[in-house]
């Protein structure tokens, strides 16, 4: 029906956009690892973030990648404290009530910017959102590219900062076994906190990131969201490794389930993996490290 | 007298709202208890497995887009009567409740999981209505203005308001009567305790299924009455995120497993979105940043809901597990 | 499967006039392992129509695998139970609850967001569908337990006796024939010990056959009939209680090698 070409560009295309939505589920399973907890308001807090980037370029006139470091502080601390005031102490330790006041905190997030922004859907053009490599036959877009290859950097990163460093170590612990990592002096509601402030930093990385190239209104958070749990579930819930393969694979069924199914229907295929994934395997296909 | 007792809480609060047909005349007001009520009426359904059987969906929208399009698909495509389209759209929502409640719990589906995995189908649901053509695709569906008893349309306001009353007070009388049944009595045993509801011969999965069938029936009749009042629906309000966030937001804010929580809920949200509203002037979403404030402070602070706080006897509990005792309301 | 209900004794008659079989629950090589660990090695044992059997052994014995085996919350690696005759293994808990077969959870769960009675409730409407009827069974339970007095409080707000009490009388309102009785007096102290006894003898004497993994050596000693001894997954000892406690075995089991010889010497047993 289509000629290889369309297709391998589609697919070049859908691990670029792939790469971009790992990094978003990184945040979601590194904070489900650590916590155990589903984190409703992943979504929001990514639209929260892609919106401090359009802010801050429209107003300071800063690129989207330079305000990468100063941004990723910004949202460690909010995710910092997000967990230490608001998400520990309002679900009293049960997993609904923090999907619950997760969820609440996304409904808070998503209409405040819609009272702050109105519902128009904006986006930020730069100099370069249009430059493309030619790679052989194939287009790619310099900001997708960019986009996918700052993704894998950063998880290269963290993935570094976890297996290094002495907070790292301390994370580790406590996701391994909380009593006992309590019994050893760890603090584990800072580090809990740590780890929240790290899942929503991966959050302002990939809003810097996406901007040059995506859209963005109020709602595209729950339209990250499932796609966030999808490559979550389908890469084993707490599992690196699998959220960065979980992402890319999904980042090639949308953009194949788009090209063969249409723009509209596209989305399904997502949802049907989901459903598929934790009715049959719910630790994944790469299974979960507990 | 005293197998009635239960039953007093019920009725008084039904002849309340039976009371507000015959005094309510503005039509703003009229259209507030309505949707408020239908509103209820899911949150009732959500209760009935969220509340009673601790099983939270994050996607009772399907229910209520099943009622809502099957119903408006019986009477505009196969040109059958709004009565029967009743019917219908109920009975597609308990099917749906069935399969669904089939597939996630026979996978041992549960607490965030289940959640999710509700949420997906809501939104498998939106997309494929919003696509299809037998649902109008996104442009939606129109129900033509008939006006006349006979197919679920009333000139006036205050008539379909005492229709959605009766449909409450009934559905508040079966909500009641299920409490105090061997089912309910199982359904909350098994949120408190799934190993324990075994061991006494609990049968969890049966009780699970049926909560969710009738959930799926009492949301998807709530879905059908939309569609009847407002004579329209597209994928994105009958399936949309919000309904799901709606009834759960209901009947935590009212009281989680209880009979009247989800109706308290549902009126006290809606009050205070119409106070915000008119406080804050024309800020889009203010209001709904408010409900989502609202859920925070709820499983935060209140544990038993706002019906909780009229409890005649606070049980005295340091560590929250669930909702309360739940039931005498 | 029904036809080997017939025991060789009652073999030529039809199977409704059949007497009951004398064991009641037959637990037959059952193994369980959980990944590397064998939690029960092939244990073998009979519980005797009316009688209070007793199964002690050390901490991680695998008693309470062997619990859950039997009421059908585990189905064994290798081995077969019967109930009345009947094979059960790999039959469902609720299943096995219909057919009258009970258990208490050694982790006492209670529906915590209940009352007392609600509790006990749930298990009374397995025989009684009707509320009223469902209600005067669990109330007659409570009294029977000594909890007729806190009907309307709620469980979570129990002593760890009266949690205990609740977890039998939740069992008991299903009406068992057979009741699986998991470490109901650990964490009581010696008067409450005192009180729960006659109550467990006189399940018994209503009819009520009685398993009973216990600790508490002065509990074993009175109530029960016979007893196994499970150490390290198997069976090493059965008999009267007299005959298991004065066996060197399990006195090496439960307090190690050379245990036994001290004993001789005069000090006693753990009470
Ligand atoms: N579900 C399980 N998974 C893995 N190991 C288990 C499980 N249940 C029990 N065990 C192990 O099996 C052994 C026997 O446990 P248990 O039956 O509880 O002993 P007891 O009741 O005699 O103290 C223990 O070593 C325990 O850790
Ligand atoms: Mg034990």
């Amino acid at each position: 029906m289509y000629s290889p070409d369309i297709i391998i560009e589609a697919l070049l295309n859908g691990l670029l956009t792939g790469a971009i939505y790992a990094l978003v589920a990184l945040g979601l399973t590194l904070v489900y690892g650590v916590l155990h907890i589903i984190n409703f308001a992943h979504g929001a807090l990514l639209a929260a973030a892609m919106f401090a980037v359009l802010l801050i370029n429209q107003l300071f006139g800063v690129d989207p990648y330079v305000q990468i470091p100063f941004l990723t502080v910004i949202f460690f601390a909010v995710g910092y404290g997000l967990q230490r005031l608001i998400i520990g102490p309002a679900s009293h330790g049960r997993d609904e009530n923090i999907l619950l006041v997760t969820l609440g905190l996304s409904i808070v997030i998503e209409n405040l910017l819609l009272a702050g922004f109105g519902s128009d859907t904006r986006s930020l053009n730069t100099d370069y959102s249009f430059n493309v490599y030619e790679v052989g036959p194939y287009l790619l877009s310099q900001v997708r590219v960019f986009g996918a290859a700052g993704a894998l950097v950063t998880a290269a990163l963290l993935w570094l900062f976890l297996s290094r460093s002495d907070t790292g170590k301390a994370i580790r612990a406590v996701a391994r076994e909380k009593i006992g990592a309590s019994l050893q002096g760890i603090d584990v509601a800072h580090v809990y906190a740590v780890t929240f402030g790290l899942g929503c930093a991966c959050l302002a990385v990939a809003a810097c990131l996406l901007l040059p190239t995506f859209y963005v209104n109020p709602k595209i958070g729950s339209a990250f969201v499932l796609v966030a749990f999808t490559i979550v579930v389908l890469g084993g819930m707490g599992s690196i490794v699998g959220a960065m393969l979980g992402g890319l694979i999904i980042g090639v069924v949308e953009s194949m389930s788009g090209l063969f199914l249409g723009e509209s229907l596209g989305q399904i295929g997502i949802f049907v993996i989901f459903i598929l994934t934790l009715l049959l395997r719910p630790t994944g296909l790469f299974g979960a490290k507990a | 007298m005293s197998a009635l007792r239960p039953y007093l809480p019920v009725i008084g609060l039904g002849v309340l709202l039976a009371l507000a047909p015959l005094f309510v005349t503005s039509n703003v007001a009229l259209n507030f208890l309505v949707f408020t009520l239908i509103i209820a009426l899911a949150a009732q359904g959500w209760n009935l497995l969220g509340g009673f059987g601790g099983q939270f969906s994050f996607g009772h929208a399907a229910f209520f887009g099943v009622g809502a399009y099957v119903s408006a698909i019986w009477q505009m495509s196969l040109g059958l009567d709004a009565w029967t389209g009743f019917v219908a759209g109920t009975l597609a929502g308990a099917v749906t409740g069935l399969t669904i409640g089939f597939l996630a719990f026979r996978a041992g589906l549960r607490g965030s999981y289940f959640a999710l995995v509700t949420l997906a189908f809501a939104e498998v649901f939106r997309v494929l209505s919003n696509s299809s053509e037998a649902t109008g695709g996104a442009a939606g569906l129109l129900l033509p203005l008939r006006i006349g008893a006979q197919n679920l349309q009333f000139a006036d306001r205050s008539t379909f308001l005492a229709f959605v009353v009766a449909l409450t007070i009934l559905v508040l009388l079966l909500v009641q009567w299920i409490r105090g049944s061997r089912f309910g009595a199982q359904l909350v045993a098994l949120r408190e305790n799934e190993e324990a509801a075994r061991a006494l011969g609990v049968d969890v999965f049966a009780v699970k299924l049926k909560a969710i069938g009738l959930s799926g029936a009492i949301t998807a009749a709530a879905g059908v009455l939309y569609l009847q009042y407002f004579l329209f629906i597209d994928s994105n309000i009958v399936f949309g995120t919000w309904i799901s966030v709606e009834v759960l937001l209901a009947a935590i804010v009212g009281g989680l497993g209880t009979v009247l929580g989800p109706v308290v809920g549902a009126l006290a949200l809606h009050g205070l979105g119409e106070l915000v509203k008119h406080l804050a002037g024309d800020l889009p979403g203010i209001d709904l940043a408010v409900y989502g404030a609202v859920l925070v402070v709820a499983v935060a602070f209140l544990p038993g809901g706002l019906v909780g706080l009229f409890r005649r006897k606070p049980a005295p509990r340091q560590v929250r597990k669930t909702a309360p005792e739940g039931g005498r309301v | 499967m029904s036809t080997t209900q017939m025991s060789p004794a009652t073999g030529t008659l039809p199977p409704d006039e059949m007497l009951p079989p004398a064991e009641i629950l037959k637990v037959e090589n059952v193994t369980m392992r959980f990944g590397g660990l064998t939690a029960v090695n092939d244990a073998s044992l009979t519980v005797k129509k009316g009688s209070i059997t007793g199964l002690i052994g050390p901490n991680g014995a695998g008693k309470t695998t062997l619990f859950s085996i039997a009421s059908g919350f585990l189905a064994p690696t290798r081995g077969r139970i019967a109930f009345e005759g009947g094979d059960i293994t790999g039959v469902a808990p609720h299943r096995l609850a219909e057919r009258g077969l009970g258990r208490t959870f050694q982790i006492v769960k209670p529906f915590a967001g209940l009352s007392v009675l609600e509790n006990i409730v749930v298990g009374a409407f397995l025989r009684h569908p009707r509320r009223a009827d469902a209600e005067a069974v669990a109330a007659r339970v409570a009294a029977r337990v000594g909890l007729g007095d806190r009907l309307d409080d709620p469980a979570a707000s129990l002593t760890v006796s009266g949690r205990k009490r609740l977890e039998v009388a939740k069992a008991l309102a299903t009406g068992p024939k057979l009741l699986l009785l998991d470490e109901v007096l650990a964490g009581l102290n010696p008067s409450e010990v005192r009180d729960i006894i006659p109550v467990i003898r006189e399940l018994r004497d209503t009819g009520i056959t009685i398993l009973m993994i216990e600790h508490v050596m002065q509990a074993v000693v009175s109530l029960c009939d016979e007893v196994f001894v499970l150490a390290q997954g198997a069976i090493i000892a059965g008999g009267t209680p007299q005959q298991v406690v004065s066996d060197p075995k399990v006195i090496e089991a439960y307090l190690g090698k050379g245990a036994a010889a001290r004993l001789n010497r005069g000090e006693t047993a753990d009470a």
